[in-house]
């Protein structure tokens, strides 16, 4: 059973959304502990540049496995304010701590109202459940 | 039609693989992950499942030489009891399949097959096959287990004996097991030493157990298709489906060395004795990509900002950490050395021709 955070909103893509503990207008996004373990091992992620100006449902990135490449989808919009450098050299820190060590951007939202179309947890868990039978 | 269980599936939920649909087969494409896997047959031992794979047996007076006429290699130069990787060939000289040939006698031919062909090759077989023989697809017969890495002959001497175990590459020999009857083959397709066991169905989980079992202290596991398809890619071995098909010759795929255009005859002889003396228009080759871009199936390869080309597989070697590509170009580009460009999704990647295999062994 993938590990699931209470505090974290989540998409259908099975991406998280964390909003930063000291600026309420920043989210941190990465993905979810079943996106990792259906995605498998992670070989290299593609992040966007600091200063990029993204939609939300916009591709923003990639995240690639031996046999696969997956698209990065921005739940929100907004400017990328912050990278995951370590993702550069350690891409596999994905698979190991994808609610931690493993975000990917930070992105500063232009539209806070965009939170309340993500689930909570107990709907994720929902969405997860359902896709494992599907 | 739903997908066949092999005998192994119980043995690979137990190990917690991730089942995937595959030509067919309820197929495990990975354990641990990919990574791992793969890491554990180079530098260890690993099992795989490869019970998809199709058999058919030839017998009969003429067997060999209705074989050699349906094959680009040539049966006659191996003995009895060795094995041979050739391509099958349609009239066009395009690649109907590639397998491996086991030359148990001049009356008696075993031949292992892709699973997403078994059906097409043994209908090619039969409507091709002239002389006095018999084709019987026991494709439901046998189960297979491949058995590599390094520590795959300390392994397969427990279990079989030390005179199998130091058996040369491309051997096959009959060996007991549990009662049964079991072939021997020291082939494979990772570029390490090992062998893959044909084994009756009903003796499928007690081989895996037993190898399992004598191979604890070795570090033996099971192996996924997915480490499969990186551990062949790093030798440069062709994937069918994915490099040959049925719109590729043996010419250009850099199979010539299993194709004998001096042999009288062969299914698609002429049409590769055509493209030969005509010149091959393009060639299978080894791309090194640079700029951090992983190549997939598919993805362009350009020259002079001309596409000339495409990726037909490609990953991250896990060995190297180089991103790696087979992909067809002109023959006037196919040189080693030779820098050209890989489309990886709207972004212009650096590559280079480089050797086979991308590993040095």
């Amino acid at each position: 059973m993938s590990e699931i955070k209470d505090d974290l909103r989540y998409t259908e893509d099975h991406e998280w959304v964390k909003i930063d503990d000291d600026d309420e207008s920043v989210a941190w996004i990465g993905v979810t502990d079943y996106a990792q373990s259906q995605l498998g091992d992670v070989v290299m992620v593609e992040v966007p540049s600091v200063g990029d100006d993204v939609g939300a449902g916009d591709a923003i990135g990639t995240i690639e496995s031996p046999k696969s490449v997956s698209d990065l989808f921005s739940p929100v919009t907004g400017e990328v304010v912050a990278v995951n450098e370590a993702l550069e050299d350690s891409p596999e820190l994905l698979n190991e701590a994808p609610y931690t060590d493993g975000w990917i951007v930070q992105i500063k939202m232009s539209d806070l109202g965009e939170l309340d179309g993500l689930m909570d947890a107990e709907a994720y868990a929902a969405h997860v459940e359902k896709a494992n039978e599907g | 039609m739903s997908p066949v269980r092999t005998p192994l599936y119980d043995v690979h939920t137990r190990l917690g693989a991730r089942i995937v649909d595959f030509a067919g087969f309820e197929m495990p494409v990975q354990y641990a992950g990919i990574l791992a896997e793969h890491q554990r047959v180079r530098e260890q031992v690993g099992l795989f499942d490869v019970s998809h794979m199709g058999e058919v047996r030839v017998t009969g007076p003429e067997a060999l030489d209705v074989v050699n006429r349906l094959i680009t290699n040539d049966l006659h130069r191996i003995r009895d009891g060795r094995a041979l990787y050739t391509c099958l060939c349609a009239e066009d000289g395009t690649i109907v399949d590639d397998m491996i040939v086991y030359r148990m006698s001049p009356e008696e031919i075993f031949i292992c097959v892709n699973a997403s062909n078994r059906a097409t090759d043994f209908a090619h077989m039969q409507a091709h096959a002239e002389g006095d023989a018999t084709l019987v697809d026991e494709g439901e017969a046998w189960s297979q287990i491949a058995v590599q890495g390094p520590a795959a002959p300390e392994l397969l001497g427990r279990v079989f004996g030390p005179e199998l175990a130091a058996l040369k590459p491309f051997r096959l020999r009959e060996a007991p097991f549990d009662g049964a009857t079991v072939y021997y083959a020291t082939t494979g397709y990772t570029g390490e030493r090992g062998a893959e066991i044909y084994v009756p169905n009903d003796r499928a989980v007690a081989l895996w157990e037993a190898l399992e079992r004598e191979g604890a202290d070795l570090g033996v596991g099971p192996i996924g298709l997915g480490a499969r398809d990186t551990l062949r890619l790093e030798m440069g071995y062709c994937l069918y489906g994915n490099d040959i098909d049925r719109t590729t010759t043996p010419l250009e795929a850099g199979l010539g060395w299993v194709t004998r255009l001096d042999k009288p005859a062969f299914v698609g002889r002429e049409a590769l004795v055509a493209q030969q003396e005509a010149g091959v228009p393009r060639k299978l080759v080894g791309l090194e990509v640079g700029g951090k871009g992983i190549p997939r199936h598919g993805y362009p390869v350009l020259h002079d900002g001309a596409v000339v080309g495409a990726v037909t597989s490609g990953t991250r070697s896990p060995s190297t950490g180089r991103d790696i590509a087979l992909a067809y170009v002109p023959t006037a580009l196919s040189e080693v050395g030779t820098e050209l460009t890989v489309d990886v999704r709207g972004k212009a990647k650096p590559a280079r021709v480089v050797t086979f295999p991308f590993l040095a062994r």
